[in-house]
């Protein structure tokens, strides 16, 4: 669906072929030249940053906490989130990022964590829906989803929110077609879009309100 | 004696207080002794024909509620109570359950649509150093079963993506590597994925002996005892009067074949578990539609004691009908759990999920419709052959036998076998593809007698609902400016259409709940029912609350564990009806016992108390009070408590005969459709939709129109995008994921407006209805009736995808031509 192609380029500014092409490049090589790598400990010559195929530390920043974890190169962020941090407020539906269930902020922009490597979010600042609240502040957007009630099972609500949330990040007055082209690479299948739109121009208004 | 008087039109002064109806008039002890008590209800539409109806119920059931205008809590949109849980991402579903030591697992799966296994090969498995069981299913659990000894050591494939066992092992990627190491061989057989192919007498026999395949909550399944010859089980029949006289006494007739095809639910929560097996308790959390069910199914299979077994589901993400029951990853996950000692986490993939755990059957419907000039129907016949794959209930022809009168009426429902995954109950089950024929044939019968769609309709339907409903949707578009078929000049043309809903009442007498007060002034009902995203767990609230005198968020309310009384499975939009009923008798059970117990503290008798605002106080002298919270604390034990169950309904309505399926046996539902066709690209966009829709009682708007938006838009989407594709070399699906199986985005929302109207029955304790299914049942139709309003070609099969209408956009042409 040509929709959600032009939803991964505009909102992750990622495409498949550039994700391999890119930032999962230094893991594959990784994981291809093993053998090699062998061959370089027993030279006791260890190249610098090149990490896997085995686990290795590294450090995440998330909600403004460093977490330090051991993962294996191919862990993408969503696993190292809702596994190894059990943070599970993010989702995974489709696992290949066509859906936005697991939505999180890397440096303030919306990605899909299921298509990021957790290694290509080092030096990063992520931002996922347990964050999004202060403390027991609800942000406006958290807030006017209960309010509509723009929630039914709830198992899109967390992308939903961090989607919107971004919106109203980068545009202060948005009317219901921002919105719609926000959430356009959300699925929810209870159909809760009417009221994520509702919820979202509310919760614009109050922002608005609050902060003139 | 309280007055009784007729509530002909709603009151216009709000009445603050409930009134404890006629049982006042009785002496205490008297009641007590009574077995029965007479009331009477408010019944009928609000703002068209409400009347008071005696009706005699058992003593223990409250007095009957007058309507919601004159409530607190009841039918106040209220926002959902695990609202701040779901927004936050504090919510656990079954997916995020995390256990100490817990394994993950991974199904294997077939790749042939049919086959034999020879030879299973576990060995390089085993040897993975990280995998901690493994387990080889001896028979497919969601497939219809045949009725015959036990069969070979394993089980025959008949599908792509069958479940033949499942990997545990420390992490999913081990388990994922460790499913591909198991080596199968196979003895490939024949296979068939159309219905056409299917049916014919040299097809490959997809069953050798006859099938009989378990209902599920929610009308799944085909009916039992049906005749089966090769790959086709039917018909399973419905007569009524003289189908041949009905047709020779009209004067007009429609006959038109409709096509539909096979939708997956795609709940955005895959099906999944986490079994724990201990030596005395096993412990399931389940992404269930039916704890229960669940737990039913695993005591059955591991032949223990149903109390040894515990199934948890705070929060789904989603079924649709297609999740009861523990299904095949249940037993599997449950097996690894044993053999491995460990708590094992087997959740699907997204692409298991497209294959092997539902999916809403095909039809190919033949249908004929006589009438009178005048429009009244004298005849309906419909022929239905549609495939659940290897399970059955692809029946379609409910709306054609429930939705209009017709003396004269016959159908047949043929399931026919092929060699792809089982259905499951899917929203409505078989009534979106039955009213997509049905109301379709209604459309091309008002164009040929040159009749208003409306008017037609109005002529046949008996329930008083849709004629409210009709007449308010017609305002609400503006049906009066609908124009003739095709009239839109230019290549993108704008049409109208209408098409109506049926849908039944169906009571889950296994739906109890408990309330208890504690002296600390909480208040909490238990009930092993789940929150499927219907909101059960915030309409339960306002049921109690309403009942003693509190606030929604004043109730905790403990659901979606098999700990807790036994309460409905979700399914068939049976949970409302069925558990507020036993929520509110739970609650006035408990208040008597409250208000027994706080009397003497007011110097007042019980039944001279009431309970409003958070207080409890002398009705006649408000000034003698107590705030809940003072009165719990004077409670002679820390708790009282009180079970509630679901009583029959007051009065029997016939699910046959005239009734069957109108006012007091079912729920209507009209839903107005606007399109824009776009015929240079086929491409058509559902601009506006106007729903208005009954449900006995609301309880709770604000979620109600949420369920309602969801039917819609589900509706949208099965009528223009969704469709599970096989190939039929392979009987491989080739869009088993979510970006080529196509479900409707936010881009593909029309503006909706929905208007709820309030229906009263008297027949439980809270009188509210069905929402879930009956909003999904018209939309495809509708969009179908206004595409052929806006092109003037009629579209006889969905999905509406631009190739389906440019073919029927060039048919037309050629026939212009020749």
């Amino acid at each position: 669906m040509s929709k959600r192609d032009s939803f991964d380029l505009q909102k992750t500014g990622f495409t498949r072929r550039g994700f391999l092409k890119g930032a999962g490049v230094a893991a594959a090589t990784a994981a291809i030249a093993d053998g090699s790598l062998e061959a370089l400990a027993d030279s006791k010559f260890t190249p610098p940053n090149l990490l896997g195929p085995n686990a290795a530390k590294i450090t995440l920043n998330i909600n403004g906490q460093a977490k330090t974890l051991e993962l294996e190169p191919r862990t993408t962020l969503a696993e190292a989130l809702r596994i190894n941090l059990d943070m599970t407020g993010t989702k995974v539906v489709c696992d290949r990022g066509s859906c936005s269930a697991c939505t999180v902020f890397l440096d303030g922009v919306p990605v899909c964590s299921c298509m990021t490597l957790a290694f290509d979010a080092r030096n990063k600042q992520i931002k996922t829906i347990e964050g999004l609240a202060e403390g027991d502040k609800l942000h406006p957007i958290q807030e006017q989803f209960i309010e509509h009630d723009a929630m039914q099972c709830g198992f899109c609500t967390p992308g939903m929110i961090m989607s919107c949330a971004a919106l109203l990040e980068r545009n202060k007055k948005p009317n219901l077609e921002d919105v719609k082209d926000a959430t356009r690479g959300n699925l929810c299948r209870c159909g809760t879009y009417p009221k994520v739109c509702s919820a979202t121009l509310a919760a614009a208004k109050q922002m608005n309100g609050s902060n003139s | 004696m309280p007055e009784t008087k007729t509530t002909s039109a709603p009151a216009a002064a709000p009445v603050p207080e409930k009134q404890p109806v006629p049982q006042a008039a009785l002496p205490k002890d008297e009641k007590t002794e009574k077995k029965s008590a007479e009331y009477r209800f408010p019944v009928g539409i609000v703002g068209v024909d409400m009347k008071e109806v005696e009706r005699e119920v058992s003593a223990n059931e409250p007095p009957p509620l007058p309507i919601n205008e004159k409530l607190k809590v009841i039918g106040k949109p209220t926002p959902r109570l695990d609202g701040r849980a779901k927004v936050t991402g504090a919510a656990k579903y079954t997916a995020d359950i995390k256990l100490s030591g817990m394994l993950f697992a991974r199904m294997i799966t077939s790749p042939h649509a049919h086959a034999k296994i020879k030879s299973i090969d576990t060995s390089a498995a085993e040897k993975h150093p990280r995998v901690k069981a493994i387990h080889i299913l001896r028979n497919d659990h969601s497939e219809a079963q045949e009725q015959k000894e036990a069969g070979p050591a394993f089980a025959k494939i008949r599908y792509v993506g069958q479940p033949l066992g499942a990997v545990a092992a420390l992490t999913q990627h081990d388990a994922d590597e460790a499913a591909r190491l198991v080596k199968i061989e196979y003895e490939v057989l024949p296979f068939v994925t159309g219905i056409e192919q299917s049916r014919k007498e040299d097809a490959p026999l997809i069953f050798e002996a006859p099938v009989e395949a378990k209902g599920s909550a929610g009308g799944g399944g085909g009916p039992a005892g049906v005749a089966q010859k090769g790959n086709v089980r039917g018909p399973a029949q419905q007569k009524r009067g003289d189908i041949d006289k009905g047709f020779s006494s009209s004067d007009v007739m429609i006959e038109a074949d409709y096509r539909t095809q096979v939708q997956t639910h795609s709940p955005l929560e895959t099906h999944g578990v986490v079994a724990d097996w201990k030596p005395d308790q096993l412990t399931v959390y389940a992404s269930t539609q039916g704890t229960d069910s669940v737990r039913d199914e695993l005591a059955g299979v591991f032949k223990v004691k149903k109390s040894q077994v515990r199934v948890i589901t705070e929060y789904m993400g989603g079924g649709f009908g297609a999740k009861f029951g523990a299904g095949n990853h249940g037993v599997l996950a449950t097996h690894l759990s044993r053999k491995a000692n460990a708590p094992v986490r087997l959740m699907l993939d997204r692409r298991e999920q497209h294959l092997c755990v539902g999916n809403r059957p095909s039809s190919q419907q033949h249908m004929k419709v006589g009438a009178k000039k005048d429009g009244t129907l004298t005849a309906l016949s419909l022929v239905n052959y549609g495939t659940a794959g290897v399970g059955t209930g692809a029946g379609a022809t409910g709306p054609t036998q429930n939705l209009y009168t017709c003396e004269n009426l016959l159908t047949e429902d043929y399931d026919v076998f092929t060699n792809a995954g089982p259905a499951a109950a899917f929203r409505a089950p078989g009534h979106p593809q039955g009213a997509f024929s049905l109301e379709s044939a209604m459309d091309e019968l008002a164009e040929k007698l040159d009749i208003d769609p409306l008017a037609l309709r109005e002529k046949n339907d008996e329930s008083s609902a849709r004629r409210a409903e009709r007449k308010i949707g017609a305002e609400k578009i503006g049906w009066s400016a609908r124009k003739p078929a095709g009239s839109t000049p230019g290549p993108v043309k704008r049409g109208m259409g209408v098409a109506q809903s049926i849908w039944y009442r169906f009571t889950n007498q296994d739906s109890h709940c408990q309330v208890r007060i504690t002296r600390d002034g909480s208040v909490e009902l238990l009930s092993s029912v789940q929150d499927i995203g219907g909101g059960i767990r915030t309409a339960l609230a306002q049921v109690v609350a309403e009942e003693l005198g509190l606030k929604p968020t004043d109730i905790t309310i403990k659901i979606g564990d098999t700990n807790y009384p036994h309460g409905p499975a979700s399914g068939g939009s049976v949970t409302t009806n069925s558990l507020t009923p036993a929520a509110r008798n739970a609650a006035y059970a408990v208040r008597q016992q409250f208000l027994e117990q706080v009397a003497p503290q007011l110097h007042a008798k019980s039944e001279e108390l009431s309970m409003s605002d958070g207080k409890i106080s002398v009705t006649a002298d408000g000034s003698r009070a107590l705030t809940f919270k003072q009165a719990a604390s004077k409670l002679k034990t820390d708790q009282i408590s009180a079970q509630g169950d679901r009583k029959e309904d007051y009065v029997k309505t016939a699910r046959k005969g005239k009734d069957r399926g109108h006012d007091s046996g079912g729920v209507g539902g009209v839903q107005f459709a606007q399109v824009a066709v776009d015929t240079e690209t086929g491409q058509v966009r559902v601009e506006r939709i106007v729903a208005v829709h009954d449900c006995g009682r609301p309880i709770n708007p604000l979620a109600l129109e949420s369920q309602i938006n969801g039917g819609i838009i589900q509706g949208i989407s099965y009528a223009l995008y969704e469709d599970r594709i096989l190939d039929r070399q392979t009987g491989v699906m080739v869009n088993p994921n979510l970006d080529q199986y196509k479900i409707a985005g936010s881009m593909e929302t029309p503006e909706i407006e929905i208007h709820l109207i309030e229906q009263y029955w008297g027949k439980s304790s809270t009188d509210a209805g069905p929402i879930g299914e009956p909003a999904t049942v018209a939309t495809a139709a509708a969009v179908a009736n206004a595409v052929y309003n806006a092109i003037g070609v009629r579209v006889r099969e969905i999905p509406m995808t631009p190739a389906v209408v440019l073919k029927a956009l060039a048919e037309q042409r050629k026939l212009a031509k020749a």
